[in-house]
């Protein structure tokens, strides 16, 4: 599958295993089931490793070793299932995960931009997410209401910055 | 009243814009209808039975003059001449075709209007009280509030994509006229006993298949933490509300699973969360630069009693009609808050014609009104006129057909579009609201009967809010032919309940008839003074019903 990550084309180098498939050579990508059944094991092997949660599956169910992780996978099973959204800022601003948040499944370019604003770094989508679509999701709306994950400052932060003199911190 | 600045005006223009696009993609195939739809929705575009329909926001139902023109011209060009003002301060129009939407979303924002999030899965058009910044109990001018949660909630990067839509109300006063109980979120803005200003929030309210009344969760949330609460409950929600069957997917299901004091904590614990972040605490400063906006206008000294007024009063006697029932008290003396019923005799409730809209523009510019507001029972309101200035405004509503002196009568009625217009409807409600209209029509009839609020509705979806009718009446369906249910006691103020259904429902030609000997039976039982949803309240269902279905058992002797 085609893999965006960090803005442009990049190599999916994880093995995605079932929970019944033996493990392979390098980086691997494992449903939560396979990690919790066999965490000691996975984490030992000292190579990146991946787990895909379901939408119904919080990050906060990882438990220990999520630091240990080197990609979540979050599942969109469709466009309309908005769960990955929550989860991916509970990942990056609650739990502190660093790694690369991937989604994967359906969603639209119309999502991309709130995505990155949630957390997420990758896309594993159809053949419409291409770095062209996120490039230009990216500039859709210059400015955004709400703090997320990202750095981008707020309108509130810009207009107090505009009107410094009515800005009291 | 708000005005953009250059950040709103470009956010607005940029999702103007993006929906352009989006609907190019559609028509060339890039996306699919399946896909398309949830975008278009949240853009306010529906498709209905005969034609695209455009809902769009009136946020917390304020208007200016220039505002009301543009809504009038867009009737005009684009639409069949009327639009039709919703029970969530909206308004409709109900024949655009797709590729002129973005050509009137363009007209629309010219005059900083949109139609952002007034459908779809995501938290919709906020409502409020609207007599706002008019009325003397008011603890702060609930607008501020929901300007700040329309900016916050405007393409939310995380509640964009819900499991179902997501309504929220604020109300600035102890009566409630925004109907803040039957909100997925009902704010209540309340002054603690040291003097501060905060908020006591409502979540789980609403109508539809399952309607429940809001509980409250937060007793007092602090001004700088509202939008760190609000966030909390949207988090949970968008966690952890079902997603599996669309009729239990919104909040009030969730929070009637889990129970009230568990949703509290998880809340809760979200909210301190959040609140370490920081970085949604509300500045002061912000608050105060949004308030300022909506400052009342400087009031005029004037004595409370007007001789214009009296004087009117007492020579005219559909003036002195309309001051009973469509004026309101006024904070400042010498004002008065003014009703303009969208309700005349036979009418469709909440329609207003281009040219009606255009004459309510030029009045509110001869008489010096900044503002108008639209209500949740879909009528117009002039917040802020002098008294002795209504006699000649009233002589002009009239001109406009727009001066039927029923506010809060039998023939104020609420009423969807139903089955004439609408895909989800099960039932006409329009002719049914129509017949009623023109059964009580005698103003003394209605003067007699009192307060008494008929809602209706073609659905269960409840636009109609047939669950908060003191008589609420609902369209179904039985295989093929339209039947309507009967419903007592429901209130959406703040002596809020749900209506209680009677029993089988009546056929189209018999509804009529049993409101009409529901209503004879409340004149026999009534005590002096008692309103028709006390006099239920205080004998129940029992002396209705037996009333209601009387000529069903006669026909079945």
């Amino acid at each position: 599958m085609p893999l965006i990550r960090n803005g442009g084309w990049a190599h999916d180098e994880y093995t995605a295993l079932t929970d019944q498939a033996p493990l392979a050579e390098g980086p691997v990508l494992v449903s939560l089931t396979r990690f919790h059944s066999e965490r000691e094991l996975l984490l030992a092997r000292n190579q990146p490793l991946g787990v895909r949660l379901s939408s119904a599956q919080s990050p906060e169910d990882i438990g220990p070793g999520l630091h240990h992780l080197s990609l979540v996978a979050l599942e969109f099973p469709t466009f309309r299932d908005g769960r990955g959204f929550s989860w991916a800022r509970l990942l990056r601003a609650r739990l502190g995960f660093l790694g690369e948040i991937r989604a994967v499944g359906h969603f639209l370019i119309d999502q991309l931009a709130f995505m990155e604003r949630c957390g997420i770094n990758a896309f594993d989508g159809d053949a419409r997410i291409t770095p062209e679509a996120l490039a230009a999701a990216r500039v859709e709306f210059r400015n955004v209401y709400q703090p997320a994950v990202d750095s981008r400052p707020t309108i509130g932060r810009l207009r107090a910055k505009a009107h410094p003199v009515d800005w009291k911190p | 009243m708000y005005r953009y600045d250059e950040f709103d005006a470009r956010l607005v223009s940029e999702r103007v814009e993006q929906f352009a696009r989006q609907i190019e993609r559609r028509l060339k195939g890039e996306l699919s209808e399946d896909e398309f739809k949830p975008l278009r929705l949240m853009n306010g575009l529906y498709l209905q039975l005969h034609a695209y329909m455009l809902r769009v926001a009136i946020p917390y139902g304020t208007l200016s003059s220039r505002q009301l023109r543009m809504l009038a011209h867009v009737a005009r060009r684009y639409d069949k001449g009327y639009g039709h003002f919703t029970t969530r301060q909206n308004i409709q129009y109900h024949w655009p075709r797709l590729i002129d939407v973005p050509d009137i979303l363009r007209e629309l924002a010219s005059v900083q209007m949109h139609a952002l999030q007034t459908s779809g899965n995501c938290i919709r058009n906020v409502t409020a009280d609207q007599f706002a910044g008019a009325v003397a109990d008011e603890i702060e001018d609930p607008r501020i509030l929901a300007e700040i949660v329309r900016q916050w909630s405007s393409l939310h990067p995380e509640f964009s994509f819900l499991p179902r839509k997501f309504k929220i109300a604020v109300s600035g006063t102890p009566e409630d006229r925004a109907a803040v109980r039957f909100h997925d979120i009902g704010i209540e803005i309340i002054r603690s006993a040291s003097g501060d200003t905060g908020y006591r929030i409502f979540v789980g309210g609403g109508m539809g298949r399952t309607p429940y009344l809001g509980l409250c969760i937060a007793d007092f949330v602090a001004r700088d933490d509202v939008l760190a609460y609000l966030e909390a409950i949207l988090r949970v929600y968008n966690m952890e509300g079902r997603r599996d069957n669309i009729f239990k997917a919104r909040i009030k299901i969730l929070v009637n699973a889990l129970g009230l004091e568990e949703m509290r904590a998880r809340v809760r614990r979200e909210f301190e969360e959040i609140r370490k972040e920081g970085s949604l605490n509300l500045p002061e400063h912000e608050h105060a630069r949004i308030a300022t906006y909506f400052a009342p206008p400087n009031f005029e000294t004037l004595p409370d009693t007007c001789l214009e007024f009296e004087t009117a009063c007492a020579r005219d006697g559909d003036f002195a009609a309309f001051s009973r029932h469509n004026l309101s008290r006024h904070r400042a003396s010498g004002y008065a808050i003014v009703t303009i019923s969208l309700k005349p005799t036979g009418g469709v409730p909440g329609d207003c014609s281009a040219d009606q809209m255009d004459g309510l523009a030029q009045l509110m510019d001869a008489f010096g009104l900044a503002e108008i507001r639209v209500s949740h029972e879909q009528n117009l309101v002039l917040p802020h006129v002098r008294k002795k200035d209504l006699p000649a405004l009233h002589d002009r509503l009239k001109a406009l057909g727009l001066a039927s002196p029923n506010s809060g009568l039998a023939s104020d009625i609420i009423c969807c579009p139903g089955l004439d217009y609408c895909d989800l409807a099960n039932a006409r409600s329009i002719p049914i609201a129509q017949e009623l209209s023109r059964r009580f029509s005698d103003l003394a009839r209605q003067e007699e009967i009192g307060e008494l609020k008929i809602k209706m509705s073609g659905c269960i979806n409840a636009c109609g809010h047939h669950h908060a009718g003191h008589i609420g009446i609902l369209g179904v369906d039985k295989k093929g032919v339209e039947f309507y249910q009967l419903q007592l006691g429901g209130s959406g103020a703040e002596d809020a309940a749900i209506a209680e259904i009677m029993g089988p429902a009546f056929a189209k030609d018999e509804i009529v008839d049993a409101v009409e000997r529901v209503i004879a039976a409340y004149l026999n039982l009534r005590q002096p003074g008692e309103r028709f949803l006390d006099c239920y309240r205080r004998l129940g269902l029992e002396p209705f019903k037996n009333v209601a279905y009387l000529e069903q058992l006669h026909a079945a002797y």
